[in-house]
């Protein structure tokens, strides 16, 4: 829908010009930017289409007034919603606004004053700003009073603009000079007379020219007396309109009607506009007692609100983004509730709410949303000395984390959910843009936060929320998970991201329901309905989705089955290990595993990124990548010479072939020791690739062939955790994160270290292989080594199978908790596959039947099932 | 300092004309089109850039250093697909944008590159009966002039109007020297960045004494029917029309049932042609944008018969099948006549105010 309504006459709203209101101007050297900005609302409300802006006062610093004045109003869509008038005598002043206001304003004004050439250069400027412009009539020789020269010194600047500029004639409004009458000056008795004239021979002559003018200096000498100031206007207006003038600066909350006037009054009046009589002066000036009243208009009753009961008012002023009254509200509010923190749960939360639906509705807009919380936070605040006071149990105050994901730069969204956050009293620790996942573990771990929320914006990031919820799982955390941002989304969430966690997931979708949401999750009270009501929620969101999903993703797992990963087994000799069975290492050489160390996980750990070694000569962060790898190495000496951390490893090699989607491990005699269960891939795939698993890379037990698979489990976190606490308990943080991140790095370079160790000796099919670290750290030699709770074998209980196969606890000391993770912490544990064509994959979902199947070759219930195997279902 | 290419000449006319006979079509999304290339870390880094220090997956601008010929083969695609428009791959090459990946200098030479890889593509089959034209992008970068970061100081703005002018100044003069026939404003979701945007390239007209047509396109975020930065689309249009745009359109953010409406606000009070390039659809929960081609052709077929249109494209999720479903999509029909330039003085705050 288009604005069809063409405004006949504008009323520009003058309050907000420090030259001509005291009250503004005082409000503006106090630096109460609040209460002015009211100033400029009520004048919107009371009719204003445009308001006029002038900072000119000596006392000020103009531009930055100007600056701020605009910034802070395009944050309130009641005032924005209008065009803005710059208003100044100094281009510097108007400069600095036409670069603040996304609208098309006016500027006014400009003039021939200090001659053609600044003229030109100014009008070039306001057009490429895309502003229309008010010229006064004014040139060198001073300002036009008579309606000759007016029209004279407005032709001349027409032209130029609209010959030499191209400026659109529309976009001219002239201002042909509005003074004083009934001065007592003889002279000056025209000028109203001449102005209105001027109108007619512009508006005949310059076409689509505008006409606009300061309405209150035509009354200057009845100051005080504001009846009969307001009977000049009116009257004033009411011929200027009919000969063409377009809009004026007035105090639109005082305009009166023409025909309200008295009609002795008006009489007097129009005898004085339109210089009808030579005593004109003289008997206006006799009448004028008459009509003083007290001087005071009474401002235009836009606040019927204030009358409503104290809940609806709360939420009046939140969905307006009104602090005027807040407090006294809030005082209200909390006298009729028994407890201060009610207010905040109650009927502050229900306005937040309220503001949250209409948001979602697109019936508010974003800088009113931010305007709400600030509402909010005003309450807030004056309720916390009351709550503290009660010392009540369940503050809804919290520490959140917010962090938007690895690839992703796009903050604006978070950044607002940070500040609606903060203004509800919330801690908000913000890391930033393209967090890594470990430091948002890492944070919230350290700084023991309440609630971590992710944001992002782009498509990758959904899946790195997905990655951070299962290493939230899998690093044991249970604080509940935020989940926003432009691609995220209810069903995705449900669906994606929660079933990878076990504690609270929630999507928010927009900042003003984060409010409510993060309050509902640390309120002890609301915290479990709400979350009954979520779980019901996600159940209908995640039942739809599969209602949709289901036909299109899925191969049966009989298709899966047929359409395995085939091995050529007729033209395949499986290699035998040079030494089978079960191996121990111990005290392994930290000199040679340091050899093996994959560098570039370590930098990133210190928020360094970039390639080792390249990194170290890098001309930004070398210098500090350069000394946290020179402590490294430092610490490792040390790890040498004292020994402090211990690496071990287990690992053996086994005879086994596979059936179906097990693999049957063989002892001494042949008998079966046990049997490793595996998953298989059922997702439809492209290009007919075939679904994998595991147990297609060794060789079927109906092939007759001896194959073999090996078991490994290393760790280099033995005396880790003490040193670490020993760092720590010397407030040293740096070492304490540092000893970790070496125990992780020497973990892994074991892995690695080992691995070689068996494609060369102990299993010896690659008994020639000469990779340089870097190859092993791309991984390009023959076979691999998937690790159990990783997606190419996700399910966590066969690990259990690892350590009862290489009885890894006894020798040497690593163990599974409850929830099959590793201790220590530095620790790998996986299964070699030797085949030429073994690759990793990921086993992705798979449905009932085979999870069926699964369960009954491990003998799960269906409970168990479901926990074990859900993230797959 | 980029080597300095040859300023196109001014089209204005030939493009007024073309529009004039018929619908012209723009092309459609380039980052779907890169994902599907499946690029990692090490493709964006090459050769050049194997050691910078920064996480740059994603930063498909720098494509167009380091492989050129990805780029350039989805502009021959989309060229091959009917457009007669393309545009430069440089939606991000800002300092402000670039700075995310520490890269902030390297904007200027980004746009350059990007335009030129345009006039590659587009020499090779553009043909006098069918000429085509390389529309050099500037997109609205990652921060807002109108919107405070800090909502207890909504006064406060993390980017001025002087330094996104600078920014955009250089990248305009990059994109004219690599080769664009038409300067390409889009994506706006604040319009005082628009309004920069605008400023930097009629100063950088004058620098280089030479004008290009200007396209603009806005975009509405959401239901409420406005840009981010709160205006509707008149007021919208109200504020950028000063600098005499060869069209004014609308793009990204809505699928194209959601932004026929405002299609229509527009074509009903543009004084020039009429652009939109929407999305394939809204995106679903997975972030996918999943309008087919047949499914998009039949709204721009609708809106083309109806007349709201001049040229029209894809954005997000779209690719050359779209395009070439639009092409015979708008085939035959009359394209919308510009209204007459109206003597109206067109303001605006977040709404129009038209006197």
């Amino acid at each position: 829908m288009t604005t069809k309504l063409v405004s006949r006459f504008v009323n520009v709203g003058e309050r907000t010009n420090v030259t001509g209101s005291a009250m503004f101007k005082r409000l503006i050297l106090e630096g109460d930017y609040e209460t002015a900005l009211d100033v400029a609302r009520q004048q919107v409300e009371n009719g204003a289409q445009v308001i006029d802006i002038n900072m000119d006062e000596a006392m000020l610093d103009s531009v930055a007034a100007m600056k701020k004045f605009c910034n802070l109003i395009a944050s309130e869509p009641d005032i924005s919603r209008v065009p803005i008038m710059l208003d100044s005598s100094k281009w510097e002043v108007i400069e600095a606004g036409l670069k603040c206001v996304q609208g098309k304003a006016i500027v006014n004004s400009i003039s021939m004053k200090e001659g053609e050439e600044p003229f030109l250069e100014y009008a070039k400027k306001i057009k490429r700003y895309g502003a229309a412009v008010v010229v006064m009539a004014f040139d060198q020789d001073g300002q036009a009073e008579t309606r000759e020269e007016k029209f004279r010194i407005c032709k001349r600047a027409y032209e130029l603009l609209v010959e030499e500029v191209d400026f659109p004639p529309q976009d001219i409004i002239f201002d042909p000079n509005i003074f004083a009458v009934a001065t007592g000056i003889e002279e000056h008795n025209n000028y109203a007379v001449a102005f209105i004239d001027a109108i007619k021979d512009i508006k005949k002559y310059l076409p689509h020219a505008k006409i606009s003018g300061g309405l209150s200096n035509v009354s200057f000498s009845f100051r005080g007396n504001n009846p009969v100031r307001e009977a000049m206007h009116s009257v004033f207006l009411y011929y200027a309109i009919q000969a063409g003038m377009d809009m004026a600066i007035v105090n639109a909350g005082q305009l009166g009607v023409y025909d309200d006037i008295p009609l002795e009054l008006r009489d007097a009046v129009e005898d004085v506009i339109l210089n009808r009589r030579d005593d004109a002066t003289e008997r206006l000036l006799d009448l004028a007692p008459k009509y003083r009243g007290d001087g005071i208009a009474v401002e235009a009753e836009t606040q019927e609100w204030r009358g409503w009961e104290v809940t609806k008012r709360l939420e009046y002023a939140l969905i307006k983004g009104i602090t005027q009254f807040i407090e006294e509200d809030t005082e209200q509010a909390r006298l009729h509730f028994d407890r201060p923190l009610q207010v905040i749960e109650g009927p502050l939360m229900d306005g937040m709410n309220v503001v949250g639906d209409l948001f979602g509705e697109g019936k508010m807009f974003l800088p009113q949303v931010v305007k709400s919380a600030r509402v909010m936070k005003q309450a807030v605040a004056y309720l916390n000395p009351y709550i503290e006071e009660e010392k009540e149990e369940g503050s809804t105050n919290g520490k959140i984390l917010m962090a938007t994901v690895k690839g992703d730069v796009h903050d604006i969204g978070k950044n607002i959910v940070g500040v609606v956050l903060q203004c509800n009293n919330y801690e908000v620790i913000d890391l930033g843009v393209m967090v890594p996942c470990q430091k948002i573990i890492d944070t919230a771990i350290a700084e023991k936060v309440d609630i971590i929320g992710l944001s992002g914006l782009i498509t990758p990031s959904l899946d790195e929320m997905v990655y951070v919820a299962k290493e939230l799982t899998r690093q044991g955390l249970d604080l509940p998970l935020l989940i926003g941002g432009a691609t995220t989304s209810k069903a995705h969430t449900a669906v994606k991201i929660d079933e990878h966690y076990q504690h609270p997931v929630v999507y928010v979708p927009n900042a003003s329901r984060s409010v409510s949401v993060v309050s509902n999750l640390l309120s002890k009270e609301l915290r479990a309905p709400f979350l009954q009501q979520l779980e019901k929620d996600y159940e209908r969101v995640v039942v739809q989705h599969h209602r949709k999903r289901d036909n299109t993703q899925y191969i049966s797992f009989e298709q899966a089955r047929a359409n395995k990963f085939k091995v050529d087994w007729d033209n395949y000799q499986p290699p035998k290990p040079k030494k089978l069975g079960i191996h121990e290492w111990h005290d392994i050489s930290m000199k040679t595993l340091r050899e093996y160390i994959d560098w570039t996980p370590y930098f990133l750990t210190w928020q360094l990124s970039g390639k080792y070694p390249a990194i170290l000569k890098h001309e930004v962060v070398g210098e500090q990548a350069q000394k946290v790898f020179d402590d490294a190495n430092e610490m490792l000496d040390r790890f040498e010479k004292t020994g402090e951390l211990k690496a071990k490893a287990v690992f053996g090699l086994f005879p086994a072939n596979s059936i179906d989607e097990s693999i049957e491990v063989y002892g001494n005699n042949n008998d079966t020791t046990l049997v490793l269960h595996q998953l298989r891939q059922q997702l439809k795939t492209r290009n007919s690739s075939p679904n994998y698993c595991l147990t297609d890379f060794v060789a079927p037990k109906e092939t007759g062939l001896d194959d073999y698979i090996g078991a490994f489990a290393v760790t280099a976190g033995f005396g880790a955790d003490e040193l670490a606490e020993q760092f720590l308990a010397q407030h040293d943080d740096y070492n304490n994160i540092m000893v970790k991140a070496i125990a992780d790095r020497l973990a892994e370079a074991l892995a690695e270290y080992l691995h070689q160790q068996v494609r060369k000796e102990y299993w010896g099919y690659a008994a020639d292989e000469t990779l340089p670290n870097d190859d092993l750290i791309r991984e390009k030699y023959q076979g691999i080594r998937p690790a159990p709770g990783y997606p190419a074998c996700p399910e966590h209980t066969e690990k259990a199978k690892l350590w009862q196969l290489l009885d890894v606890e006894n020798r040497i000391g690593m163990n599974l908790t409850e929830s099959y993770a590793m201790w220590p912490g530095a620790s790998v544990s996986g299964w070699y596959f030797s085949h030429p064509d073994s690759k990793y994959f990921a086993v992705s979902k798979i449905d009932k039947v085979q999870a069926q199947r699964y369960a009954d070759l491990k003998g799960w219930d269906e409970r168990t099932m479901e926990l074990w195997l859900g993230p797959n279902l | 300092m980029i080597s300095k290419g040859t300023i196109r000449p001014n089209q204005t006319e030939l493009l007024t004309k073309l529009l004039k006979d018929k619908t012209l079509i723009l092309d459609g999304a380039m980052g779907t089109m890169i994902q599907q290339c499946g690029l990692e870390e090490e493709d964006y880094r090459g050769t050049r850039f194997a050691d910078w220090p920064t996480s740059i997956k994603g930063n498909n601008d720098l494509l167009v250093l380091t492989q050129p010929d990805i780029i350039k083969n989805i502009h021959l695609q989309y060229l091959k697909a009917g457009a007669d428009i393309i545009e430069t791959n440089s939606f991000n090459a800002t300092k402000t944008s670039m700075s995310d990946y520490e890269m902030q200098s390297l904007a200027e030479e980004i746009n350059f590159e990007a335009a030129k890889l345009a006039r590659e593509a587009c020499d090779e089959i553009s043909t006098p009966d069918k000429p085509r034209f390389v529309a050099g992008v500037l997109g609205p970068t990652s921060k807002t002039l109108s919107i405070s970061p800090d909502v207890n100081d909504p006064g406060f703005r993390n980017i001025t109007f002087d330094e996104l002018v600078e920014d955009y100044v250089s990248a305009t003069l990059a994109l004219m020297h690599g080769g664009s026939d038409i300067i390409l404003v889009e994506t706006i979701f604040d319009t005082l960045n628009a309004k920069a945007a605008l400023f930097a390239i009629e100063e950088a007209f004058e620098q280089a004494g030479q004008r290009l047509p200007i396209m603009i396109s806005g975009t509405i975020t959401d239901a409420s029917g406005r840009t981010l930065s709160g205006q509707t689309t008149e007021a919208f249009y109200n504020s950028i029309c000063h600098v005499n745009p060869i069209s004014v359109g609308l793009n990204c953010a809505l699928g194209p049932d959601q932004l026929r409406q405002y299609v229509d606000t527009l074509s009903s009070i543009c004084e020039c042609f009429v652009s939109v390039h929407p999305n394939a659809g809204l995106p679903n929960e997975f972030g996918e944008y999943d309008l087919e081609a047949d499914e998009m052709a039949e709204h721009i077929a609708e809106w083309s018969s109806s007349q709201l249109i001049n040229i029209v494209g894809g954005c997000c999720g779209t690719t050359p099948e779209h395009i070439t479903a639009m092409v015979n999509a708008v085939e035959g029909n009359t394209p919308r006549t510009p209204k007459e330039k109206s003597s109206l003085m067109r303001l605006s705050g977040l709404e129009a105010f038209n006197l």
